[in-house]
């Protein structure tokens, strides 16, 4: 225990710089994948020919092993190896992979009986679209929006093998220390514990935003 | 009035739904669209707010065409009432019942005391205004449902199959609430059902559309009763049709005789006062089983005549007090004139038509 307070007394700007990065990392391409998923999953629950495409290519990205990707994007976009923005892409790959598909999901829960009165009472189709239907897409879209996060959280740990922040810096620095335990301890309580408060975080939006998704549930 | 002219809708893969519609809903009344599943009332009834666009022919509201407006405007001077009430469950019953004006333009606050002033009008509780929909009954959605359909004070209601999801008794109370509020509101009205028996109760006048998205008949209830078209009508209006005809003939159009006329070995004993205490005969004082008074319908009358113990109904004034009684033979003499005139107009208007 003590050895773990002397590494963060010693490292404490580092372990501070790599949990910055980390949360970055992990945010940002939850951030993109989330606006762009909105459309793209209106435009998956709308149109056939599309949700196979985006099902296919969801399950292609899902199938490509995170490691894999991080190496091949550089030589895809020309960027360098080190640069953070190949784990940008990377993550909101995969983030978009899967939230296309709940945003879907989310859509098609909408009981179609609500938006048909929504017509009936004279909605124009944006704003039907923005007060009626995503609304009610929301408990859902926010469900896939938490798995993502989470996911993205424990993912972000990977780019350190290819020599970018985060706290995976702490796992390969002990690793490279001859499997010493006070960094690998450090950078697992953080992530979990970043994980576990982004998930209560995305929690407590959802209970603020969807209060009526709860009120049949007494 | 609501005025279909020639109204024909067909899908692109050959199906029709409406076949050649022509029919006038009048102002002020109840029109009710009844026939089996996939008869076409529902395709018609949406083509009048232009959720459904006809292939030909074209559709009136107070002669106006109503493809000279754009869609969202039209719908928000219609109320529609959808089958389960179709309510939005992420907001509160109030909200749910302030949607049209809101989309009008009018304040969110103004809207929504006025939808409290509705809550009352339909018979539900103030204080369930800020629920969500998922915490009401079936019964109190649809009438959250029908506030809503009817906030912005629109002439005209659609309700399509409103009462279909409720169990029968809420379902009743629903349908007594309707023509409670119909008498109160005068709404020209448009209400598509399969339960004809629901048509025949609510209904000013029916119209019945067969298998074949055709119109069978348009004519009043007790037309439906007395005279159905065809087979198509008579098997849809079901049993006992020529009994529940009697509920919408005039009581009162029964010869009486007064209350001392003995029938069969009975008189009817009254108290002091003139009230009926039952059948005086050889085995004692027997029930009355129930009177009638002004107002009631030949059905009321005809069941007491069934039930009596002396084959007579009692008739009763405003006090209770017997005044009259309606004998077997009279009542049949009345029922078979009634019909006779009543097919005699129908033929008349068939010929004039």
């Amino acid at each position: 225990m003590s050895e773990i307070w002397r590494y963060l007394e010693t490292n404490a700007d580092d372990v501070l710089t790599a949990l910055v990065q980390h949360i970055w990392l992990a945010l940002i391409p939850v951030a993109i994948a989330f606006v762009l998923a909105l459309p793209l999953g209106a435009l998956v629950h709308r149109y056939v020919p599309a949700r196979h495409i985006a099902l296919t290519a969801g399950s292609v990205i899902y199938t490509v092993p995170s490691l894999a990707l991080l190496l091949l994007l550089p030589g895809l976009l020309g960027t360098s190896v080190l640069d953070p923005i190949n784990v940008v892409i990377a993550l909101t790959l995969y983030s978009l992979a899967l939230l296309v598909r709940t945003t879907a999901d989310g859509l098609d829960a909408v009981d179609t009986t609500v938006l048909q009165a929504a017509t009936a009472m004279g909605y124009r189709p944006v704003r039907r679209w923005f007060t009626v239907q995503l609304p009610l897409a929301m408990p859902v879209v926010l469900t896939g929006l938490r798995v993502a996060t989470v996911a993205n959280v424990s993912m972000v740990s990977i780019a350190a093998l290819i020599g970018i922040g985060g706290l995976g810096q702490l796992f390969t620095r002990g690793f490279q220390l001859g499997f010493y335990l006070p960094p690998i301890i450090i950078g697992l309580v953080l992530s979990v514990t970043l994980a576990v408060i982004a998930d209560v975080l995305i929690v407590a939006i959802q209970r603020g935003l969807t209060p009526w998704a709860r009120a049949g549930a007494r | 009035m609501i005025e279909f002219e020639g109204v024909t809708k067909r899908y692109p893969d050959g199906t029709v739904a409406v076949e050649d519609l022509s029919l006038k809903v009048d102002t002020g009344q109840i029109t009710v669209f009844v026939g089996p599943s996939g008869c076409g009332k529902t395709t018609a009834l949406r083509m009048i707010n232009r959720m459904i666009e006809p292939t030909s022919g074209r559709i009136l509201i107070d002669g106006d065409d109503v493809t000279s407006r754009p869609e969202a405007q039209l719908r928000r001077e219609i109320g529609y009432v959808i089958q389960g009430a179709g309510l939005f469950p992420h907001r509160t019953v109030l909200d749910n019942v302030a949607t049209v004006p809101i989309l009008q333009g009018i304040s969110r606050r103004e809207a929504r005391t006025n939808a409290l002033d509705l809550l009352e009008r339909v018979g539900l509780a103030a204080n369930l205004g800020e629920r969500y929909p998922a915490q009401l009954s079936g019964g109190q959605q649809q009438r959250v449902g029908v506030a809503r359909a009817l906030a912005a004070d629109p002439p005209v209601l659609l309700m399509d199959e409103p009462f279909s999801a409720v169990d029968p008794v809420v379902r009743d109370d629903l349908q007594q609430e309707l023509l409670r509020l119909q008498g109160e509101l005068g709404k020209t009205i448009v209400l598509v059902t399969h339960d004809i028996d629901e048509a025949i109760r609510l209904g000013d006048k029916v119209a019945v559309f067969d298998q074949r998205a055709r119109l069978a008949q348009f004519a009043p209830p007790a037309d439906l009763l007395a005279a159905p078209a065809d087979d198509f009508v008579a098997s849809l209006v079901g049993r006992d049709r020529g009994f529940r005809g009697l509920g919408f003939a005039d009581g009162s159009s029964v010869a009486l005789k007064p209350i001392d006329h003995g029938v069969d070995g009975l008189t009817l004993e009254v108290d002091h006062d003139g009230r009926p205490l039952g059948w005086r005969g050889t085995d004692g004082l027997l029930p009355t089983e129930g009177t009638f008074s002004d107002g009631a319908n030949l059905r009321t009358v005809t069941d007491l005549v069934i039930l009596s113990p002396a084959g007579a109904a009692i008739r009763v004034d405003a006090e209770g007090r017997a005044d009259g009684l309606v004998l077997l033979e009279d009542l049949a003499g009345s029922v078979r004139s009634q019909q006779r005139e009543r097919l005699a107009a129908l033929a008349t208007s068939e010929d004039a038509g």
